[in-house]
């Protein structure tokens, strides 16, 4: 289609036609159109689609070219001496090495437990599968830095609960969370559950007949696990692999929290210390930068690659309509239900437990009978008559709707050109869209602080809300992208051709067909996007200025101050509220879901 | 009434297989020159397999479809236009046309009512009152006989009411033209039958000029006023539906068109309007004009066309094969001499298999096609 249009706008300058009216000799009246409709018929969509062209443009390209320019040119000068002053510092080679295991690590462990999960609860008869799914919602609920608070609590050396039950069974504590394998853990726990819910589907959409032959063939359920089963998703197993390595590259919760105190550096605590300590050496952390995106946009170009080839080759895979029969555990099977509820018990039960334990302690202490006496609510009400805590959830809600708004409209459009248009560099606009996913949340928040520091916008936005609301919509557009993209191929394409040969123009069609049909899934989007508006630390700490925090920062700035017993609390009416939001996304998903 | 001059459409071929159309240098041809004039009432039908450019014929007239060249006209209003004069390409929605989706295209999220009133309540123009609306809305609601659901939500509606909602909303605005892109495939067998003669009956009453879009030879038969029999994006042949059927001109149509069994053969004699053919199973005489002595050609007999008692002037000897009751005929395969033929008779005498049986057939059932064509 595109090469048609190339070759009508080569044929015959358009200027020409344009200046003679096209009267027609069978009389009639004179027609609209003109071969570039596009051009001559949809003024006011092509305003539109221009506009969103601009805006996603702006915001996916402006604060890498500020990055770029910021790490190689000093005083106009190109230069590389950002880059020999960040990686001559000490330990750094060890800190690229940390910043590997780290990833691999908290990605083996990821996959492990949420591939493990999922094939249980998808294939098996194991009991609780509900109680996964709602430790699947973790990751969702409670935000990464309150899921490290609360594993300080848990396990930190001296004060956590599990060292003091350990102490007192073993004599000496067992586990240490300030170091690489306590990060691992953290990490990999909390990415789990995304695994969980990629490999659900992959075990879902697999064709049972394919292991039911393997049986009949005479394979034992051991050999058909190997030989079938595994082969058989592996191509989803390698997709989330990739996903959770450059996940916990980009990590910036965990590393910050857990391993600055014990100097276990990895790119994106690197890249936050080199800005908090003097003299700031905002080139240098330009350069380290640099260096993590360029591994965060390889291994998303290999996960691309490599979704891509094994995409057509393992079509049997995506099956549809089948129920797969579960296998029987027999009696293993309360062995594997054991193992659930542990699992439900450590990832979910513990870290919220203990949040709301210490929200209720007057000071900090372990868990103890003689503790039970002074529990009561007073941080909830040193909490609540905080100004800091209104102003932050303030802050956090309005960049939240207003972020997940411009989200919702932006992508919504921007899909729309992607999916249904044939205009020509559709598929830029596309990947322009996408490219915030590769770039890691400290490194956006370091870029954009680079563009409104020299601001080119005529308003001002350093120091206020604005540069948040910026930083939020760039990176959370590929997601509502993705909501977008995948609502908007869900309508078939004749529903809006039909509106439009019914007489309907671009925006009346769009308005009055395709919007209401994807409002269900642009609603899931939002709610998506709003959460982890609210959630997000890695770009805020670097953007957010005094009075202008949002809860995360507030979250970090308590628990760096000490108050373990208000961050608590705060974690709790946290994770409260969010379960609330996502409960609701849910019934209100199913609702939908029922009428369509 | 409708007019397409020297229609011409490519595709990028981008998926590497076959797509269908004749290829010309990494692009698929979807429309080959085509040129065609549909006249004002009648029910125009494009037919052929898949990929054969039927549809796209159609998307074009639409305004879905841009063509690469070639004019398209309505009522002498030119509605695209790319043949060296001033470039023209009115917008789909600009056309004033109505169309019928295959997937019907209804609004899951709009009643009845409101997915039959939407033409009438969007475009640039002037737009009717609401009271207008709805009256013309319940007057075509009526017609389709889904006065009585017209607040339900559309996705309540079956298959067959999809339809004819579908076609409610073609209609409401009382197009010059009506397009429907294969309509009836969705639906069960039973159904297709009883709505192929509903929008037959309707097509008449409104005297609407259709252009239908099949790849079903019995559907494209039983409705039309005349048929286009469409191949690699050009039309092969196009009359009136018995005369395609009848005299097929290639072996493509006689093939595509109906069961008729196709015999290979030599022209040896001409005579008064009479052909004698040499064919593997004997020499047969055919009604046929204009061929050369020496010329390679195809017969074409229909199955009902032969009769299974050697009375007449064809004889052509061979045992029965099989035999099957469908109701109410007969069909037999008879093994001869070149090969199976197929033979369509009375369900009253079901011959013995493997019984000798001599074949006969007049000579004006049997039609020559010139296989050089």
């Amino acid at each position: 289609m595109t090469t048609t249009d190339d070759a009508a706008a080569g044929a015959a300058p358009e200027g020409l036609t344009l200046a003679e009216p096209a009267l027609l000799p069978g009389g009639g009246r004179p027609p609209g159109g003109h071969r570039h409709w596009w051009r001559r018929g949809f003024e006011v969509r092509n305003l539109v689609l221009l506009l969103v062209v601009a805006v996603i443009g702006y915001l996916a390209l402006v604060p890498l070219l500020y990055l770029l320019w910021n790490t190689f040119f000093l005083d106009g000068q190109f230069t590389l001496d950002a880059f020999g002053r960040a990686y001559d510092a000490v330990g750094l080679g060890e800190m690229v090495w940390n910043s590997f295991v780290f990833a691999f690590g908290s990605a083996v462990l990821a996959l492990v437990v949420g591939t493990a999960l999922a094939y249980v609860t998808v294939r098996t008869d194991a009991p609780f599968p509900s109680l996964v799914f709602a430790s699947s919602m973790v990751p969702l609920i409670i935000p990464g830095v309150l899921y490290t608070i609360s594993w300080i609590l848990l396990g930190s050396g001296n004060i956590g609960v599990v060292n003091q039950v350990a102490e007192a069974i073993v004599g000496r504590p067992v586990f240490n969370v300030f170091t690489m394998p306590g990060m691992i853990w953290v990490e990999g726990t909390h990415n789990a559950p995304l695994v969980y819910l990629f490999m659900v589907t992959a075990f879902r959409s697999m064709d049972p007949s394919l292991e039911e032959s393997a049986l009949l063939s005479g394979a034992a359920r051991t050999t058909v696990l190997r030989r079938v089963t595994v082969p058989l998703v592996r191509p989803a197993l390698a997709g989330a692999a990739l996903i959770m390595v450059i996940r916990g590259l980009e990590g910036f919760d965990v590393p910050a929290l857990l391993g600055i105190p014990s100097g276990t550096f990895v790119f994106t605590s690197r890249i936050f210390y080199e800005l908090q300590t003097f003299p700031i050496d905002a080139p240098a952390a330009g350069s380290l930068s640099l260096s993590l995106l360029v591994l965060a946009g390889l291994g998303v170009w290999l996960t691309q690659r490599y979704t891509q080839d094994t995409g057509n080759q393992f079509s049997t895979v995506t099956g549809k309509g089948f129920r797969p029969r579960k296998l029987e555990l027999g009696r293993a099977r309360w062995w594997v239900g054991g193992l659930v509820l542990l699992y439900f018990g450590v990832t979910t039960l513990l870290p919220v437990g203990i949040l709301l334990w210490t929200s209720l302690l007057p000071f900090y202490r372990g868990v103890s009978l003689d503790a039970l006496g002074s529990l009561g609510l007073d941080n909830y009400r040193e909490l609540f008559a905080e100004g800091s805590l209104v102003d932050a959830a303030q802050n956090s809600v309005v960049l939240g709707l207003t972020a997940a708004t411009a989200v919702t409209v932006l992508s919504a459009i921007a899909a729309w050109l992607v999916v249904r248009s044939n205009i020509r560099g559709r598929k830029v606009v596309d990947q322009l869209a996408f490219m915030p996913l590769v770039v890691p949340g400290i490194v956006l928040g370091l870029s954009i602080s680079f563009v409104y520091l020299r601001n080119p916008l005529p308003i001002q936005v350093y120091g206020t809300l604005l540069i948040l609301f910026f930083a939020y919509v760039t990176r959370f557009l590929p997601y509502g992208m993705r909501y977008g993209v995948a609502s908007i191929e869900q309508i078939a394409g004749e529903l809006e051709e039909s509106a439009n040969v019914s007489g309907a123009t671009w925006w009346q069609s769009f308005r009055r067909v395709v919007v209401p049909l994807i409002v269900p899934g642009l609603l899931a989007g939002w709610i998506y996007t709003f959460v982890i508006s609210v959630r997000e630390l890695s770009s805020s700490i670097l953007l957010y200025t005094p009075g202008n925090e949002v809860l995360s920062i507030l979250s970090w700035q308590w628990y760096e101050d000490g108050k373990l017993t208000l961050v608590s609390a705060l974690g709790v009416v946290m994770v409260a509220g969010l379960t609330v939001i996502v409960g609701l996304s849910y019934a209100f998903g199913n609702r939908f879901g029922v009428r369509s | 009434m409708l007019e397409i001059q020297n229609l011409t459409k490519t595709f990028v071929d981008d998926h590497g297989g076959d797509g269908g159309g004749r290829r010309r240098k990494g692009r698929v041809l979807a429309i080959d020159d085509l040129s065609v004039t549909v006249e004002e009432g009648q029910f125009f039908t494009l037919l052929g397999p898949s990929g054969c450019g039927k549809t796209t014929t159609l998307r074009s007239i639409a305004g879905l479809e841009e063509a690469d060249t070639g004019r398209i006209t309505l009522a002498g209003r030119d509605l695209f236009r790319r043949d060296g004069g001033k470039d023209l390409n009115v917008p789909a929605n600009r056309r004033g046309l109505g169309m019928v989706f295959q997937s019907y295209a209804i609004w899951p999220h709009m009643s009845v009512f409101d997915n039959a009133a939407f033409p009438l309540q969007v475009g640039r123009g002037d737009r009717p009152d609401r009271r207008t609306t709805k009256d013309r809305v319940m007057r075509v609601l009526e017609i389709m006989e889904l006065e009585s659901l017209a607040h339900r939500p559309a996705t309540k509606l079956s298959g067959g009411q999809q339809q004819r909602l579908a076609l409610a909303r073609a209609i409401v605005t009382e197009p010059p033209l009506l397009l429907l892109d294969e309509p009836l495939s969705n639906l069960d067998a039973k159904l297709r039958e009883s709505l192929r003669f509903e929008i037959k009956r309707l097509q008449h009453e409104l005297g609407i000029t259709t252009v239908y879009v099949t790849h079903d030879q019995t559907e494209a038969l039983a409705m039309s006023t005349r048929i286009a029999v469409m191949d690699a994006g050009r039309i092969v042949q196009c009359g009136p539906p018995r005369e395609i059927y009848q005299t097929p001109n290639s072996t493509f149509v006689a093939e595509f068109i109906g069961a008729s069994n196709l015999i290979p053969g030599t022209v040896q004699r001409i005579e008064d309007g009479m052909v004698e053919v040499a064919t593997g199973m004997g020499r047969i005489v055919a009604c046929g004009s204009g061929q050369v002595r020496g010329a390679e050609v195809l017969l074409s007999v229909r199955p009902e066309v032969l009769t299974l008692d050697a009375a007449g002037p064809n004889t052509i000897p061979g045992h029965v094969v099989a035999s099957s009751f469908l109701g109410d005929c007969l069909m037999t395969v008879v093994r001869t001499a070149e090969a199976d033929v197929r033979v369509r008779s009375r369900p009253e005498e079901q011959p013995a298999t493997d019984a000798e049986v001599k074949l006969s057939v007049r000579p004006e059932d049997v039609y020559v096609i010139d296989t050089d064509k």
